[in-house]
């Protein structure tokens, strides 16, 4: 593809080198600790599921025993082959036991690792072929049903109720829809467990439980065969557990994760390392899954300023490109983030929009783009929100975005009714069909202000990770050099979730 | 205009005064076509509307339809009953604004502990107003140079939101109520109040709640200075804070 700003090819390389080396200093951490988190996953892989008599995942109860008796450093793989050889049974079994005080891990003798290797082999094998038959099933679907082409239509249900989310969905996608996210409840991600079973009840959104996935799995699959293309499913491998949601989402066949390498550092204030471990394993598990992360950039946006901090987004999704290649992913998986949130006051906003947004797709040619709307500048005049969005829509379709959120008319007020979610498809597919073909028809004048602002914001992008470069990553989140907010890495949440690893740790899965 | 003004009566305006002109938007689940339209038709006369006038009927999937009506509402409000409001002419400014003015005015940082308190899990407000992304395009408390703010988030008993506060020498206690099922925040703020009294503090700080069910009436009732309910920006709370404690020290 012809760059049509112009962009500098060697600045573009120089970013992603600076970003290799900002990964790579931390693949030293990453590989040598674990979380409660990401062994809560391993057993999960493993096939245990289910909850003890007062509702605790059985993942949680077998991770917490084995922390509180020997520590997690060997991991919960080893931990697991030895209660396997030990009672004889199916790992839930030995779980169920622990949970009914019937079971001291303190009396299982440790086997030596070939012998660990042997037993737990074929369970990490049995959830590896489950996860590549749900990516097979995916395939076949998507030759039989093919999707929309781009951009796809993201919208969003939130009601709570898992029942009132699939009729809401499959509304949706009979107007349009090509995406549908479960919005999870207020504080899930600060959740250090995954809520189980069938939910009805939730805050300003729906519980992630594997059994919630399954039941809107269902649904969007009698609306794929209905409407006759392929309906993707999202929810949010972010949080507290983001390596457990991400097993869920393999199981269940999601197809798209929220799964950035950041945001939970800095907005939900989950400690720097916890973080780090956890989305390297759980982007593994999407790599298997052949799920595409998205990644959550646009937030930078709704807390520093849209047009001072533009560069921002572009060098958080240079690390974030460089940290999901690290663990496996190819760029057709990486649906690397950005927003149209330039207050509409400026004038030549749109123009900055314009460029912002076509620098980052020649930037990621390859890569799912995810284009976020306006939710900073809009008030709750609800007509003049619906004008804001079509100029997103318009933004959107003539740079080619790959994933298209929609804005609602009602952002700012509540989370979208089924109508305002008709409203918000039908203009998306009016901009979409209207102005087929037009990012073939356009080019920029040179030296103009398009070009002149994304050379600007590369610039500044490129100057920034140079920086980071040198100080360590670590050290700008500390500093507050994404989104103004500052995170001390001995701080946050989950901290004590971080464990490091013995010589002799064992995680199938790492192997496999 | 000056008709309407001597009267005190308010009623919509369309084309002209007195119309009662009004739109709305709805969903109707289970029917479509012309019984939709019907439907929404007689449901506007129930609401008080007069002549609806469907004027978009649109299968939305789900077995539902989108309705646009327009008619003519045929109730007015008398504004001279509306007491304890603002008459809505106090703007509020901005972030920038009013941090410029504790630093002229009060000339101080005021230290803020704020907290969603006992059973409550719910931050989301108090990370609305507290959180640097603050809400709706207003920035939160933690991003005001002049405020020191603390957010313990959710589920932190009142004993010790009282402890921090007193440690950290907060000026201003936010609270945040967000359950509200079996009048569960009512004890739960009750509780806290108790609590400050006992410890002699009460009075030193400045002691405000939010919620979305949360009104400055039952603020008032259980011994809070300000009740903040839906919809409420940082701002807001910051413009509040100043001005109390201008009042506080006589310097309003």
């Amino acid at each position: 593809m012809e760059s049509k700003l112009g962009l500098d090819k060697t600045v573009i390389d120089e970013c992603r080198g600076f970003a290799e080396k900002i990964t790579g200093d931390l693949m030293g951490f990453i590989q040598s600790h674990t979380t409660d988190s990401v062994e809560r996953a391993v057993t999960r892989l493993m096939g245990l599921d289910g909850t003890d008599r007062i509702g605790t995942p059985y993942p949680n109860v077998l991770v917490d025993a084995v922390k509180r008796s020997r520590g997690l450093g060997q991991g919960i793989a080893a931990a697991s082959a030895d209660l396997i050889a030990y009672t004889g049974g199916a790992l839930a079994d030995a779980v169920k036991a622990i949970a009914d005080k019937k079971l001291k891990l303190s009396d299982v003798p440790a086997l030596d690792w070939d012998k660990r290797v042997e037993i737990v082999r074929p369970l990490a094998e049995a959830g590896l072929a489950e996860i590549k038959s749900r990516a097979d099933e995916r395939n076949s679907l998507r030759a039989a049903y093919p999707m929309s082409g781009p951009p796809l239509f993201y919208v969003i249900v939130a009601t709570g109720n898992i029942y009132e989310d699939a009729a809401q969905a499959v509304s949706a996608v009979a107007n349009g829809a090509d995406c549908i996210a479960v919005i999870r409840s207020t504080a899930q991600s600060l959740l250090d467990y995954v809520p189980y079973g069938a939910t009805t009840e939730g805050f300003g959104g729906t519980y992630a439980t594997q059994e919630n996935f399954k039941i809107m799995r269902r649904a969007l699959d009698e609306a794929i065969q209905r409407e006759g293309r392929y309906v993707n499913l999202v929810n949010y491998a972010s949080g507290l557990c983001m390596p457990e949601i991400a097993a869920a989402a393999a199981f269940e066949r999601l197809d798209m994760l929220l799964n950035d390498s950041m945001y939970g550092i800095i907005f939900r204030n989950i400690n720097t390392y916890r973080t780090f471990v956890d989305q390297y394993f759980s982007r593994m598990i999407n790599a298997k899954a052949d799920i595409i992360i998205n990644t959550g950039e646009d937030n930078y946006l709704t807390t520093a300023d849209a047009v001072e901090k533009a560069h921002t987004v572009i060098a958080s999704d240079f690390i974030n490109e460089s940290f999901a290649q690290r663990s496996g992913l190819p760029p057709r998986l990486m649906g690397l983030g950005h927003a149209f949130e330039i207050d509409p006051s400026i004038e030549g906003g749109f123009l900055m929009e314009l460029a912002q947004a076509q620098m980052i797709r020649e930037i990621f040619p390859e890569a799912p783009i995810k284009y976020m709307p306006p939710t900073k500048h809009v008030t709750g005049n609800v007509f003049q929100t619906h004008l804001v969005d079509m100029m997103f829509n318009v933004c959107s379709v003539m740079t080619d975005q790959s994933i298209h959120l929609l804005g609602m008319l009602t952002e700012a007020i509540h989370t979208p009714f089924v109508g305002d979610r008709y409203l918000s498809l039908s203009g998306a597919r009016y901009a979409k069909n209207t102005m087929r073909g037009i990012g073939d028809e356009i080019s920029f004048k040179p030296d103009g202000f398009i070009q002149r602002r994304a050379r600007e914001v590369l610039g500044k992008a490129h100057e920034m990770l140079a920086e980071i470069v040198d100080i360590s990553l670590v050290e700008s989140l500390a500093r507050g050099m994404f989104a103004d907010i500052h995170r001390d890495p001995k701080g946050g949440k989950g901290i004590d979730g971080v464990v490091k690893k013995d010589d002799d740790y064992y995680n199938p899965f790492l192997e496999a | 205009m000056a008709q309407q003004d001597k009267k005190g009566i308010v009623k919509p305006y369309g084309d002209a005064m007195g119309d009662g002109a009004v739109q709305l938007s709805f969903t109707l689940p289970g029917v479509s076509g012309e019984i939709a339209e019907e439907a929404a038709r007689r449901l506007a006369g129930k609401m008080g509307i007069d002549d609806p006038y469907v004027s978009s009927c649109d299968d939305i999937g789900s077995e539902m339809t989108f309705i646009v009506l327009y008619g003519k509402v045929r109730h007015s409000v008398d504004i001279g009953q509306i007491k304890g409001f603002d008459r809505g002419d106090e703007k509020i400014p901005n972030m920038k604004v009013i941090d410029h003015m504790i630093e002229e005015k009060l000339g101080r940082v005021i230290t803020a502990v704020g907290a969603c308190i006992e059973s409550d899990a719910h931050t989301v407000g108090i990370d609305a107003i507290m959180n640097m992304k603050g809400y709706s395009g207003d920035y939160g408390l933690e991003r005001y140079k002049n405020i020191r703010a603390i957010n313990m988030g959710a589920q932190v008993s009142a004993e010790e939101v009282v402890r921090e506060a007193i440690r950290e020498k907060a000026e201003v206690i936010l609270v945040s109520q967000v359950v509200t099922q079996k009048e569960v925040h009512v004890r739960n703020l009750t509780r806290l109040v108790d609590l400050l009294e006992a410890e002699h503090v009460r009075d030193g700080v400045i002691l405000v709640v939010g919620g979305p069910r949360i009104t400055r009436e039952l603020a008032k009732e259980l011994g809070f200075d300000a009740g903040f309910g839906r919809g409420t920006l940082p701002s807001h709370v910051a413009w509040f804070i100043l001005n109390r404690l201008l009042e506080k020290e006589g310097r309003a």
